[in-house]
């Protein structure tokens, strides 16, 4: 094989492509990444109108495919199809190009995200940093947009959304600070703004940060988790879309494929900001109690975890094909579960299959291919199964809460919440000098 | 490659890492700021000025990370392209577009604009002409990896002493801090 694609592979210490200096593999960690992005959001959606609909008792989504499996491939290939209407008064190229600035800012910030010590594109001196300052550029997206419309609602929407983003986003700026103040507390007394080296500096603490200084982590974590909230425009606080008052906020004038890329910007920066939620404050990529269930066995039966996690999704396709009536009617649909079912179960004795290669590979000591594999599995699974919870609470939340009225969002954002991070920040700082 | 990593906190060592056809980009980047900051001056619709200012200002933000200086970068998307050019929008937004664009030019400042524009070309002129006498003639050993700990050595100090810039970065932040209340007050009715 050419040099480019192996002298990565060759790296015996745990270090991104990008730090590497691979960009071949760079390359490939970004596609893998996209599609990963792109497919999430599509299970996304199909989860949240699935889950939303449970919440108020009704079915949701039945009749394309199993349980509506394939809702959002339907949906995808309408939304491709539908007319791109660009209203006759609007700023023709502005308005083209506004999905585009949500698009490009929420997919960039995956560059930097640890979905393991070299699980990730690069790693970034400032990445913390980048993170929070692209993601803040998404929200130019949806104002330029509103602006283009030319129209009531979408500018009503543009201007409640780049206010909120502004107000926001200072608590969430300083609640960051204060997880970046706990990482400085080792020997040498300096933090980093990595988001590899945030994680790694809670492994070498040995807690997670939201654990960390009780409750001062704690209370950081609640003030970010609250303001990415409003930070991605999502229920309760989407008052940029709201629409009860604003037919749809700063989209209102879009169709077609154009509207759906706000959608998957949306949608992907959710992803992001709660990436930066289980890199800052729940340990990254770490498994749960690395330090008090220590030892290969456990290590062993934490491994097992994504195996079985895929066998239990296989359990309930299993279940649903039993479950399905037994009419003609539903001949296709059956075999299609089944074989979906087949799909996860092969998934899920593939993943245990590597589990036991790689323990017995541990036993010898060094670090076999099939040993480091395991352990990439289980580093993206950690990641990706906290990341998944965040999701769902964001479909949880919007199921729940009512909207709030904007002048009350603005009072939190700058009267509550404002000052009980600063407060946060600065109790950090002083109960830090004193431990170190 | 060389696979050097440091253990520690600072695991973003770049190994190996050659810069990668390093005069496109320049050229790249350098040609998008001008060009982008003409348009800022050119387009008749605020809106779309303040849009190539973004782009001009991302533009810069690449050739700071060309100087290795990611520290400055992210701030420069942070405060300028994320926040200031988002209020730019905010209070452009709320201007008639279509009667503003189609405004004659009420003031006479460009004699004074172009002076100064004439001041800062020949500003630069000396320092390209005589930068080999004015500037060290070796880059700056500067590792990338620890860029923000050493600005912050020299803003902050490091291990006791005071820093080389800390006084100067204080009298900065009291002037923002007093701007700030200057803001408030000019915008509240009753304090």
């Amino acid at each position: 094989m050419p040099n480019f694609i192996t002298s990565y592979l060759g790296i015996q210490d745990a270090i991104t492509p990008g730090a590497a200096g691979s960009q071949f593999w760079a390359l490939v960690y970004v596609f893998i990444i996209f599609a990963g992005v792109s497919v999430a959001v599509m299970a996304m959606n199909w989860l949240e109108r699935k889950a939303l609909a449970h919440f108020q008792i009704r079915l949701g989504p039945m009749r394309v495919g199993p349980h509506g499996l394939l809702q959002p491939i339907a949906d995808a290939i309408k939304l491709m199809l539908k007319e791109d209407i660009i209203p006759a008064e609007a700023d023709q190229f502005v308005f083209w190009v506004a999905p585009l600035i949500g698009l490009l800012a929420s997919f960039t910030v995956y560059t930097v995200i640890p979905f393991g010590p070299s699980q990730a594109v690069s790693d970034m001196n400032i990445g913390i940093l980048f993170m929070l300052g692209v993601s803040s550029l998404g929200v130019l997206g949806i104002v330029v947009a509103g602006w283009a419309s030319n129209s009531h609602y979408p500018l009503i929407g543009a201007l409640r959304s780049s206010a909120q983003m502004v107000s926001y986003e200072v608590a969430m700026g300083l609640a960051v600070v204060s997880a970046i103040l706990m990482t400085s507390l080792n020997a040498t007394g300096t933090g980093t703004l990595s988001m590899i080296g945030i994680v790694q500096a809670q492994q070498q603490q040995g807690v997670w940060f939201i654990f960390k200084f009780f409750p001062l982590g704690l209370i950081a974590f609640g003030i970010f988790a609250i303001a990415m909230i409003a930070e991605t425009n999502r229920a309760p606080f989407d008052m940029a879309e709201a629409e009860s008052e604003l037919t749809a906020g700063y989209h209102t004038e879009y169709s077609g494929l154009r509207w759906s890329l706000f959608m998957l910007a949306e949608y992907a920066a959710m992803i992001a900001v709660s990436s930066i939620a289980v890199a800052l404050w729940l340990g990254g990529w770490m498994r749960p109690f690395p330090n008090l269930l220590q030892g290969p066995a456990w290590d062993f039966i934490f491994s097992l975890f994504p195996g079985l996690t895929f066998l239990g999704l296989a359990a309930i396709a299993v279940v649903g094909v039993v479950r399905m009536p037994s009419h003609s009617f539903f001949k296709i649909q059956r075999i299609g579960l089944a074989g979906f079912a087949a799909v996860l179960g092969f998934i899920a004795l593939l993943l245990l299959v590597i589990a036991v290669a790689g323990r017995s590979a541990d036993a010898s000591g060094a670090m076999s291919p099939a040993a480091r594999f395991r352990e990439g599995i289980d580093y993206v699974y950690w990641f990706v199964f906290k990341v998944a919870v965040f999701m769902y609470l964001f479909i949880w939340y919007r199921a729940t809460w009512p909207r709030y009225r904007f002048d009350q969002l603005m009072k939190i954002g700058w009267k509550v919440m404002l000052p009980i991070s600063l407060v946060v920040l600065i109790v950090t700082a002083i109960v830090g000098v004193l431990v170190s | 490659m060389n696979p050097a990593v440091n253990s520690g906190l600072n695991s973003a060592v770049n190994a190996g890492m050659a810069p990668v056809a390093t005069p496109w980009f320049f050229y790249g980047l350098a040609g998008l700021a001008v060009v982008s900051g003409l348009l800022v001056i050119t387009r008749r619709n605020a809106v779309h000025s303040a849009l190539a200012l973004i782009v001009t200002l991302l533009a810069v933000t690449g050739l700071y990370l060309m100087l290795y200086a990611p520290f400055v970068a992210a701030v420069q998307i942070f405060v300028y392209a994320g926040g200031i050019m988002l209020l730019f929008l905010f209070v452009i937004m709320l201007v008639n577009i279509e009667r503003s664009s189609k405004d004659r030019q009420f003031n006479r400042m460009w004699p004074v604009g172009l002076a100064a524009a004439c001041a800062l070309l020949a500003l630069f002129m000396t320092a390209f002409v005589k930068g080999k006498a004015l500037f060290p003639d070796r880059m700056m050993a500067m590792p990338e990896s620890s860029n923000t700990q050493q600005i912050a050595g020299m803003l902050y100090g490091e291990a006791g002493r005071m820093g080389e810039y800390t006084f100067a970065f204080e009298i900065a932040s009291l002037l923002l801090l007093v701007a700030i209340l200057g803001a408030v007050i000019m915008t509240k009715k009753k304090v």
